[in-house]
């Protein structure tokens, strides 16, 4: 075996009276892909960030190529042919992909290095498949594009070691297959990867070797991840067993919410054309599709956020007419936002402002204008307790917990006012197993008492899990509508491509 | 070697001692100043000093000034909560000052002479800051840019009125008629100038702190200030919350000119606001755009400002150096916010 690249040694790190690392042995070796495990809050992100220099670790040392380095910033870090792709990028949006590129590169005499840069950059795009057009505004690219940005920025950095940070996320499934085989080409090459994922299928279809985190402790160094079964591995990240919750039968009622032939202007993204769709109570409707297929539009026009150009959106009976997410809220309807952190929460208020902010107005929380902080306080403290969401009070800053907590926070919002239906988007993105259960059981119990659940996801294995019908979006188009019964994986991604359903 | 890390929380004895912090940073790096145009440092903080808070005519003058301060730092705590960058308090505190003016010259009973002032002055400087608001509303006008510049405009409608139809015609100075003697703000303290205005700026940080943490309009104004999508997802009209922030903010700087006329001045003239308005920036921003914090921080700046007049007088180095006190400490609390943020750290050191 080769010496590894890089060689992380009883690395420690507290943030007060958290431990989040706590003398945690990695290795990797040139042309390896490993695998880095462990459900939110394990310590993976802070283990990377010591790697890449933007935390001094308290005890432990960091081999380069078997020689010690300091590495107390992210320059020392790519000078050690370290690169990492953070889960957000850093992208200037205005300037174009080979001017994003080149920023912080010394040109030759003072002036920038364009035709270097562009030779680079189309040498790179051909050697592991990550094209891209140099003169595109990064503003313009998908966020796939953007992601193939950060890494080729990181390979044109001189990079050797790439840390890539939950980088499935935010992709769809046909671009996880274009990212994978980039990889396998850069490890081909002698670079070694470090894969963050919470995806098990993922971690073990593409890593060599894992290494599970718990507790910013290594639990587990998994040797054969193609050979080791996801629940093997789901129980080294958890510390216990992960049994899928199970889908009974259930007798839908009358219809809760129903579309009828919705179309609106592309105003931002995809617009809906002619989209007609029904959730029955008790009922689970699945909406599959390739980000960017007009979910987002679905999800403003049911919300309340967008009018549509035609159609009709009725729910519980009623028709909407003023489209404004209070009238919509006023209906029945419950929200589980895509992004957490834009259109769900506060995040620099205390966490009990973000879970009575949809209803601040009601006697619930305030009576002639004035809030009741007690009662504000004392729901919060409740939703706290019955959803088990980990954070010191209810006055804690909602930034300050990690999504899994946020997820349960948002729900408990929602189900503590009995929603009649509920719009759901990528309820489990980024969350670990462990948080991803409880939300999935949350959504069958809300089904048992007679709510109607729509889920837009990507995660197709989840949608087949949860959902009693699923439709396919393609194109701002219901292209078809499947029981899941009849539902394969294979049958849905033919059908998110544009190719006709027949049901 | 140092460098910063990012914060998870923020203690609470910081929203106190960053405002020491950088008060105390300030003088320091002013002294510096004094020491150059040739006085003692310690000696002129220490007229200063003396001369603002040494002695219960000293505290009343400090008290008088801190006042337009404490309503220009409310209304500007109160636009910057919502992320309305209002920085036109100078142009909506003279807009209530011509306001109050013009209703102040009309004979009618004292009390309701006051109260009309107050209300005149507070609606004139809601209708200027109306402006960019809904600029920034309508069209996303920078509300940056538009709110300043309206200083100007304001300022030089000003100066046609008291250069114009509202000249003194017998000394032609450029200074409107006095308001009528009955509706000159009573004076609580005999030999002194402190007037009504000054306890109703004291009464006004309690309430508009009231109406912040206490009121759904407060809730309001928090969420879309630190999150409009959010708030917008969540049923809150972020538009209407904005022009209310606005209309607010404006006739607190309103209220500031009224008080400027009703209890100090009894009329418009072209420097009758030395830059309140922007030392409201100053103050709001020292308080943490918190309206209980603005009271000291106005107090801070009211004494800079009488000590400093005194201090050049009796150590020659020039009265403007209250300007750069102010800027100073601007800049030092805008560097101190950063540790709420971050930590420094030592790194380095273990090898």
């Amino acid at each position: 075996m080769p010496a590894p690249l890089i060689e992380m040694r009883g690395i420690s790190k507290s943030f007060g009276a958290v431990m989040a690392n706590e003398a945690v042995d990695l290795s990797v070796a040139p042309g390896e892909i490993l695998g880095l495990l462990g459900e939110n809050g394990a310590g993976k992100t802070t283990l990377m960030n010591v790697l890449f220099g933007a935390y001094a670790p308290d005890a432990g040392e960091i081999l380069v190529q078997g020689r010690p380095a300091t590495i107390n910033s992210s320059a020392d870090a790519l000078a050690a042919g370290i690169g990492m792709v953070h889960q957000h990028f850093h992208l200037a949006p205005r300037l174009s992909v080979l001017e994003n590129l080149l920023i912080g590169i010394p040109g030759k005499s003072g002036r920038i290095d364009r035709a270097g840069g562009r030779a680079r950059l189309n040498e790179i795009g051909r050697q592991h498949g990550l094209t891209l057009d140099p003169d595109l505004p990064v503003s313009a690219l998908s966020i796939g594009e953007q992601q193939r940005l950060e890494i080729v920025k990181a390979l044109f950095r001189g990079a050797r070691l790439l840390i890539l940070d939950e980088p499935t996320a935010v992709l769809a499934p046909t671009e996880v297959d274009g990212l994978f085989s980039a990889l396998r080409s850069m490890a081909a090459q002698g670079l070694g990867i470090i894969f963050i994922s919470h995806k098990l299928n993922e971690v073990r279809a593409l890593t060599h070797r894992c290494v599970v985190l718990r507790h910013g402790r290594v639990t587990g160094r998994v040797d054969a991840p193609a050979s080791t079964t996801s629940s093997e591995m789901a129980r080294l990240m958890c510390g216990h067993e992960i049994v899928p919750p199970a889908r009974g039968p259930s007798t839908p009622g009358e219809a809760v919410l129903t579309l009828d032939g919705i179309s609106t202007s592309r105003h931002s993204g995809m617009a809906l054309r002619d989209v007609s769709l029904s959730v029955r109570a008790g009922e689970i409707l699945g909406i599959a599709g390739v980000a960017g297929n007009g979910q987002r539009a679905l999800a403003e026009v049911i919300s309340g956020i967008r009018a549509p150009d035609a159609g009709r959106l009725t729910i519980a009976g009623k028709m909407v007419s003023r489209f404004s997410p209070r009238e919509v809220q006023a209906l029945g309807l419950g929200r589980i936002p895509e992004d957490r952190m834009t259109t769900g929460l506060v995040t620099n208020l205390p966490l009990a402002d973000s879970m009575v902010l949809p209803r601040i107005g009601t006697d619930a929380f305030s009576r002639n204008g004035l809030l009741r902080p007690d009662a504000i306080r004392a729901f919060a403290e409740a939703q706290i307790k019955a959803y088990d969401i980990r954070c010191p009070g209810p006055m804690t800053r909602a930034g300050a917990l990690s999504g899994g907590n946020l997820q349960k926070a948002l729900l408990a919002r929602e189900l503590a006012f009995d929603p009649k239906v509920l719009i759901v988007s990528q309820p489990t993105r980024g969350l670990d197993i462990g948080a991803a259960r409880f939300i999935h059981e949350k959504f069958l119990d809300m089904r048992a008492r007679g709510c109607g659940i729509i889920v837009l996801g990507e995660d197709l294995e989840e949608l087949l899990m949860l959902c009693d019908r699923i439709a396919v979006i393609y194109e701002g188009r219901i292209v078809g509508t499947l029981d899941s019964a009849d539902a394969t994986i294979a049958r849905l991604g033919l059908m998110m491509t544009g190719a006709e359903g027949h049901s | 070697m140092f460098r910063l890390e990012a914060r998870t929380s923020t203690p609470g004895w910081f929203n106190l001692a960053l405002p020491l912090l950088a008060i105390g940073a300030t003088l320091v790096l002013c002294s510096g100043l004094i020491a150059l145009a040739g006085a003692g440092v310690i000696e002129a903080y220490g007229v200063m000093f003396s001369a603002s808070l040494g002695d219960s005519y000293a505290i009343t003058e400090t008290l008088v000034r801190a006042t337009p301060m404490i309503f220009t730092g409310l209304a500007v705590a109160v636009a910057f909560r919502a992320k309305f960058w209002n920085i036109g308090a100078e142009g909506q505190l003279l807009a209530g000052a011509v306001a109050s003016c013009a209703v102040g010259a009309i004979p009618m009973p004292g009390p309701l002479a006051m109260l009309l002032m107050a209300l005149a002055g507070a609606a004139a400087g809601a209708a200027v800051a109306l402006v960019p608001a809904t600029l920034r509303v309508k069209f996303r006008v920078d509300d940056v840019v538009s709110s300043l510049l309206l200083n100007s405009v304001i300022f030089y409608g000003l100066m046609a009125l008291i250069e114009g139809p509202w000249k003194d015609s017998f000394s032609g100075y450029p200074i409107s008629p006095p308001i009528e003697d009955s509706a000159n703000f009573p004076v609580l303290l005999e030999g002194t100038r402190l007037h009504l205005g000054v306890v109703a700026a004291f009464l006004a940080a309690p309430v508009i702190w009231f109406l912040i943490a206490r009121t759904t309009l407060g809730f309001r104004i928090r969420v879309v200030g630190e999150n409009p999508e959010a708030a917008r997802y969540g049923g809150i009209h972020v538009e209407r919350v904005l022009i209310s922030t606005a209309l607010l903010s404006g006739a607190l700087a309103g209220l500031a000119g009224v008080g400027e006329v009703g209890g100090v001045h009894f009329q418009v003239m072209s420097d009758i606001s030395p830059g309140y308005g922007y030392s409201g920036i100053v103050v709001a921003m020292l308080a943490r755009l918190n309206p209980l914090g603005v009271v000291p921080a106005a107090l801070f700046l009211a004494a800079v400002m009488t000590g400093a007049e005194a201090m050049s007088r009796a150590t020659g180095v020039p009265a403007f150096l209250s300007d750069v006190i102010q800027g100073t400490a601007l800049l030092a609390m805008l560097v101190a916010l950063l540790f709420t943020a971050y930590r420094v750290r030592r790194v380095g050191a273990a090898r």
